[in-house]
């Protein structure tokens, strides 16, 4: 039994393959955090009044704010003083008007993820915002979903354009009070998404965020709104990497979404910042808070997550099911290798009737990789005949990770349906021997059993993006079961 | 093609095998049979590189090579099958996705090209018709949810596709109605031919009705303490296997 345990163990352990460094120059903030950054953020972008003093508030609040200590996670302690909130590849010009102004390093720098910003443009059905470190750096396609009344932009643009649709809408689903990190994502963001689609739309790609930290010891803190007016339609994806560093970046994002009558938004992500390497040096925390609002009725949100990346994650993308017969689903694949942490999990908050949640988590642990899933499902006093269905599994690859679940279920009205259903199981000799008769080697073995596990989440990615979080998902592993 | 010799393996430290001899050359259809815990299924499992069992004496040469030394994957790459007992279930793995995995790892091995989704179907679906499945089955989880019947047919598939130069049989026949018998058995009969070797392992004459075996081995106590032709089969079935490990004792 000893080889193969070894033979599992070289598989998940391949290197992380985006970690490369971008050399370019930077307009940078020193490092640390008071009014004064807050303001020069501020100023540099040009933003309304509003905006300064819906930080201000948000910074003054989080002063008085502890980190959350719930999770099952260790965290060393953060100084917040030594991070850079501000860093921006500088430009010739104010800001690059089309890709021909981008600078061609960055452009390089997509292509090498993958994501040529021009080619895209030309040939892919999927519109993208870049955003490297704090700014965003290119939108494609965004005429095209204009003449749809699409607005999809970068947030300090939606802020110089549309700042009546970001006051109305900014902190409506996590306000600035919400929790530590939201708090302080709300006082210092410098970038982001923002996206609205009009009333009966029904846009005709999908939109995509790509998020990429390259400065050192810089924080990415971004934020993306996203508005389906009445009737509407998105699906919505991000995607995320960063260089390889000895030391942890903190990354603490905010998603809203608002979902108005008969509206359906569609958010996909596959995060894969630089985990950390197996002794668990270095890597990005992953803080992030992700809400969704059904605001009108027979509105419907689902969130699909991969998460393969960073050292720690903590993120609960939720639903407030707020209107009559709205819909909330979360699908979710979660791995953990070497020494990642992850506690992830949603919240469905039932409040309007007949309203309905799924929750199918699929959690993955190997080396010393520590998994929990942890999920709030809560039915208010009105809503009526409120329905919610949460399956959770574990897969365990060896015997020194841990897998856990903690779900919390409070009903405050009778006629609710509620259902659990969990497991945990562990990749069995008898598959793998299984498959290695049939010619497979180990690597493709575990990534096909693996795969197979996170079906059900997988198949609700839209198809380019399922191609890929498969292939991470092996990659991921390589080297690692134990 | 395949040369045993004085084959020992333990399972926790527990002898099971105790100095096997075998000799299997290509076109030949060999039977083990034997009382329960006599060792057969070990014999076929250590053949495929299963790593619970450890070889502690004894040699096994495939086509010149040491096959000990080889991983289960290298001993399926160079034309070894294992139909199993009890086939594994792999939960959300379709089985033509599985399928593919394996016929494409085989291929390459044998130097030939991956096959294109086209081919693959076609030839699929080809040799579903032989063990009667239906192509359904294609898009059902490996195993899951199969019937004893179904599952055995399943592994006839993979055989038939992989197309194997031995092909080990691990109680295939158990479980299954005379009707799926004679399915498994002309999937069986169908890959013979002068270049291919059967190892079969069975508790029952029965299978051998069908599948015509050249040589029977009666495996007891971790030895083979009788080989015969197809009549020491008959003879098995009417007297039991008393007669020989008593002779033995």
């Amino acid at each position: 039994m000893a080889a193969p345990q070894s033979q599992l163990t070289n598989l998940l352990s391949q290197e992380y393959q985006h970690g490369f460094v971008t050399e370019i120059e930077t307009d940078s903030l020193p490092p640390g955090l008071d009014e004064e950054v807050i303001r020069t953020i501020s100023a540099k972008k040009n933003e309304p009044e509003f905006m300064l003093a819906y930080r201000l508030k948000a910074y003054r609040h989080w002063l008085t704010m502890t980190p959350p200590d719930w999770a099952k996670l260790k965290i060393d302690p953060i100084d917040y003083q030594a991070i850079t909130y501000y860093s921006a590849p500088k430009f010739n010009k104010d800001a690059p008007k089309s890709l021909d102004e981008v600078d061609p390093e960055l452009l390089k720098t997509y292509e090498k993820l993958g994501i040529p910003l021009k080619e895209q443009e030309m040939l892919a059905g999927v519109a993208v915002d870049a955003v490297f470190d704090s700014v965003s750096v290119a939108t494609t396609f965004k005429s095209k979903l204009a003449e749809k009344g699409i607005i999809f932009c970068s947030f300090s643009e939606a802020l110089q354009e549309h700042p009546d649709l970001v006051k109305k809408y900014l902190g409506s689903v996590v306000p600035h009070t919400d929790n530590f990190f939201a708090a302080l994502n709300a006082a210092v963001f410098s970038d982001g998404s923002f996206c609205y689609i009009p009333k009966g739309v029904r846009c005709p790609m999908e939109l995509s965020t790509y998020f990429r930290i390259n400065a050192k010891s810089s924080g990415q803190f971004e934020r993306t709104l996203i508005v389906a007016e009445e009737g509407s339609y998105v699906s919505y994806l991000e995607g995320c990497t960063a260089p390889m560093r000895d030391e942890n970046q903190l990354h603490a994002a905010v998603v809203e979404l608002i979902a108005l009558e008969n509206a359906q938004i569609k958010y996909s992500t596959v995060q894969n910042w630089y985990p950390g390497d197996k002794e668990g040096r270095g890597g990005i925390y992953n803080f992030v808070t992700k809400r969704g609002a059904c605001r009108g009725k027979q509105a419907k949100i689902s969130w699909t997550q991969v998460e393969t990346g960073s050292a720690i994650t903590w993120k609960y993308p939720s639903v407030l099911l707020e209107a009559d017969n709205t819909i909330g689903e979360f699908y979710s694949v979660a791995l953990t290798n070497n020494r990642q942490q992850a506690d992830t999990g949603t919240k469905m908050i039932h409040i309007g009737k007949n309203t309905r949640s799924t929750i199918i988590s699929k959690g993955i642990s190997a080396g010393f990789g520590q998994n929990s899933y942890r999920g709030l499902v809560k039915v208010l006093k009105n809503a009526r005949n409120a329905r919610n269905y949460t399956q959770c599994d574990s897969l365990l690859l060896g015997d020194r990770c841990g897998a856990h679940t903690f779900p919390y279920i409070e009903v405050k009205n009778p006629t609710a349906q509620i259902e659990h259903e969990a497991s945990t199981s562990k990749i069995s000799e008898d598959q793998l021997f299984y498959c290695r008769q049939r010619g497979m080697g180990i690597e493709d073995a575990v990534s096909m059993i693996v795969n197979g596990f996170c079906k059900e989440v997988l198949k609700e990615l839209p198809m380019e993006f399922a191609v890929e979080a498969q292939k991470l998902l092996g990659i991921s592993l390589e080297g690692s079961v134990g | 093609m395949l040369s045993i010799k004085n084959l020992h393996a333990n399972i926790d430290d527990k002898a099971i095998l105790k100095g096997i001899n075998l000799q299997v050359n290509p076109g030949e259809v060999h039977a083990i049979m034997g009382p329960n815990g006599s060792g057969k299924s070990t014999l076929v499992n250590v053949l495929a590189g299963r790593e619970e069992y450890e070889v502690t004496q004894g040699e096994v040469r495939f086509e010149q090579q040491d096959l000990l030394e080889l991983t289960p994957e290298e001993r399926a790459r160079a034309g070894i099958f294992l139909a199993f007992q009890y086939p594994v279930e792999i939960p959300g793995v379709s089985n033509i996705n599985f399928l593919k995995a394996a016929l494409n790892n085989v291929r390459a091995a044998r130097g030939l090209a991956k096959l294109d989704a086209m081919d693959l179907l076609q030839q699929v679906k080809d040799k579903m018709q032989q063990v009667k499945m239906n192509p359904d089955f294609l898009y059902r989880s490996v195993n899951e949810g199969f019937s004893g019947g179904e599952k055995k047919r399943n592994e006839v598939l993979q055989m038939l596709l992989l197309e194997p130069k031995l092909a080990l049989l691990d109680e295939t026949d158990s479980g299954l109605d005379i009707d799926a018998l004679k399915i498994v058995a002309d999937g069986v009969n169908a890959l013979r031919n002068s270049e291919r070797a059967i190892v079969l392992v069975t508790h029952y004459q029965r299978l051998l009705d069908y599948i015509v075996p050249d040589f029977v081995h009666v495996l007891s106590g971790g030895q083979i303490i009788k080989s015969g032709d197809k009549n020491l089969a008959l003879e098995l079935e009417q007297q039991g296997y008393g007669w020989l490990t008593e002779a033995r004792a």
